[in-house]
């Protein structure tokens, strides 16, 4: 026994060193998140004068006044309202394209499945910059440049991937038997799918829509080159950002990231399905 | 009336073939039994009855009218699942009355007939539960009753027992050959367990390799297999071989042992382990293993080099290491091609 105690020392030792890392890395990334939500929490929920004070404190003072001042602020209720309009058509658009998609994938071989998954998700990988031009010159052509289904489509095309691969993963968690039992019980192929597969399968693909509704919500770049009359909030944020006082950008991000923060929380067990992680 | 009648039915997956030209006829009432290891085509033939596979060539007919090209519901069938596939979003009641719905019957007669049925099945008092706070052998009954109360022509079942416990299952497979005598369906039931093909068929095929090796009732499948196959998979220990060599004496040298045969040219030796004794003349075995179990004593010797079993009364005295003889009722002794592997009668 008494020769094996010197080794366990250092052992000890490493054994520590790796924990001490494994939360710092936990603490690191936890703070990497919320220290910027709680700064915008924090300057949108102060007064004017607190937002260019330091030190902050560490609960807002629940002034209204900048939340105020931007809900009152030229143009912002109408922003707010395309964002909202073109996130709802954004949400139709990807999931009645991306659900069928995704039910094909799970159901049916056919020839060239795997590259058209890999294609679904290389989508993403084209950088939207590059296609930013002749989309806008495409979209003056067809009349679709600074309209809300035009920017809903470009939309569409980046949630697409994701619900895509969610109603996938949801379809795959559904056994077949349950659609073949409905068959051999008197079930069209439709009846079966709206009788069985839909009920068991709706959770997911709400939590699929949302999450493409987040995705128009929070995107900026598209909104803010395509649009020119109909910003939505984001591109409406982006083009004021110089002329705007600092509370305004405070109140306007929180007014755009609270949103978007709690749908995903709501979503969150779905959107782990996509990467194929069990969901409990 | 529901006989099924299966003509030139075969079907492959790309390369792969499942099923080779099958004909089979079930008739009407009949309990019929497909048999055979994974892989041998059983569930991918009860699937192309049922409607859920295209047979690559073949008809499908039930009770006269040719089926293989309707989809499940217009071919009169009701299927239980392995996994059962009950419903997850619906309760116990409107499971069982999902297919009556379907079919449009009036309130009255769903109420009733689903009532009927679970009282069957003895699940009348789960009615109100979900699939998820139902125990697995619940799950079976309610899969079999949502089949029963369609009152189908045909009953397919697709090894409906296999993911209950032992104790269970034994339980299910009596009451459900209770049920299904009483429905007076057609019943092809698929499975790989041959104590519940045997104890359940009126019919068992014998499936292998995508072909029907035997199709016949479970006792001559058992005595008189058709093939070395059948012989070899039915039974447990299944059937000893040995390899014969024909005399001059136009009898047949089995492991120094002369008998009676047929004519043929070459020829295989094959007794069941329980149609041997202990006798002073027989086949020299050497004693391996001996395993008291009971009724009877399993003992695996060797015979000529071959692995050999015998299962002996369990009063004897027999221990590993001696050489014994065992003599093989002279009329349970059966004989196989050893190069078809086909039986010699």
């Amino acid at each position: 026994m008494s020769d094996l105690t010197p080794p366990a020392a250092p052992l000890q030792e490493a054994r520590y060193a790796g924990r001490f890392l494994f939360w710092a890395g936990i603490g690191l990334l936890v703070l990497w998140v919320l220290v910027p939500i709680w700064f915008l929490f924090i300057n949108a929920l102060s007064a004017p004068s607190e937002v260019t004070s330091f030190p902050k404190r560490f609960w807002p003072s629940f002034d209204m006044a900048s939340l105020q001042f931007f809900w009152n602020f030229q143009g912002v209720t109408n922003a707010l309202w395309n964002s909202v309009k073109v996130a709802v058509l954004t949400m139709i658009l990807s999931i009645g394209m991306g659900a069928p998609a995704g039910y094909a994938l799970s159901r049916f071989d056919f020839p060239g499945k795997e590259f058209f998954r890999v294609l679904v998700i290389m989508t993403r990988a084209f950088p939207l910059p590059l296609l930013a031009l002749p989309l806008a010159v495409m979209f003056i052509r067809t009349g679709l440049d600074d309209t809300i289904l035009g920017l809903a489509l470009v939309h569409a095309m980046l949630a697409l991937p994701f619900a895509v691969l969610i109603t996938y993963s949801l379809f795959s968690g559904i056994p077949v038997e349950l659609e073949e039992a409905a068959w051999t019980l008197g079930c069209t192929r439709l009846q079966a799918f709206i009788k069985v597969v839909l009920p068991l399968a709706l959770p997911g693909i709400m939590a699929s829509a949302v999450f493409a509704f987040v995705i128009s919500w929070n995107e900026v770049f598209a909104a803010a080159v395509l649009t020119i009359e109909n910003r939505t909030l984001t591109a409406f944020l982006l083009q004021s950002l110089n002329v705007s006082p600092l509370p305004l950008k405070f109140a306007g991000g929180a007014a755009l990231v609270m949103p978007a923060l709690i749908f995903i929380f709501a979503v969150r067990k779905y959107l782990f399905a996509m990467w194929g992680i069990a969901n409990r | 009336m529901a006989e099924i009648v299966i003509k030139g039915v075969a079907k492959s997956f790309g390369a792969f073939t499942a099923l080779h030209s099958v004909d089979l006829t079930i008739a009407d009432q009949e309990f019929m039994v497909l048999l055979g290891a994974s892989g041998c085509g059983k569930t991918t033939l009860l699937r192309i009855i049922a409607g859920l596979e295209t047979p690559s060539q073949g008809e499908v007919w039930i009770g006269g009218r040719r089926v293989d090209h309707l989809p499940p519901r217009a071919r009169g069938i009701a299927m239980v699942f392995q996994n059962y596939a009950v419903f997850p979003h619906l309760t116990v009641f409107e499971n069982i009355a999902f297919g009556l719905r379907m079919a449009k019957l009036p309130q009255a007669d769903v109420t009733r007939r689903v009532m009927r049925t679970a009282e069957l099945m003895h699940i009348e008092q789960l009615l109100k539960r979900y699939s998820g706070e139902l125990s697995g052998g619940q799950r079976q009954r309610v899969a079999v009753a949502r089949a029963l109360a369609m009152e189908p022509d045909v009953i397919l079942m697709d090894e409906p027992l296999s993911n209950l416990d032992a104790l269970l299952r034994l339980e299910m497979r009596a009451e459900l050959k209770g049920v299904l005598a009483e429905s007076k369906t057609t019943t092809i039931y698929v499975t790989h367990d041959q104590v519940e093909a045997m104890s359940l068929a009126d019919r068992i095929s014998v499936m292998n390799g995508g072909y029907i090796v035997q199709a016949d009732r479970p006792t001559e499948v058992y005595r008189n297999p058709a093939a070395r196959f059948v012989g070899s998979f039915i039974g447990n220990p299944p059937m000893n071989f040995l390899p014969a060599r024909k005399g001059n004496n136009g009898r047949w040298h089995v492991a120094g042992q002369d008998f009676d045969g047929p004519k043929a040219q070459a020829a295989e030796f094959a007794i069941r382990p329980e149609d041997l004794h202990p006798a002073p003349i027989g086949l020299r075995a050497e004693v391996r293993v001996v395993e008291p179990l009971g009724p009877h004593t399993l003992v695996t010797a060797q015979v000529a080099g071959q692995p050999f079993r015998a299962i002996l009364e369990s009063d004897n005295q027999i221990k590993p290491g001696e050489e014994i003889t065992l003599a093989p009722i002279p009329d349970r002794i059966r004989w196989f091609d050893p190069e078809t592997h086909k039986a010699i009668t």
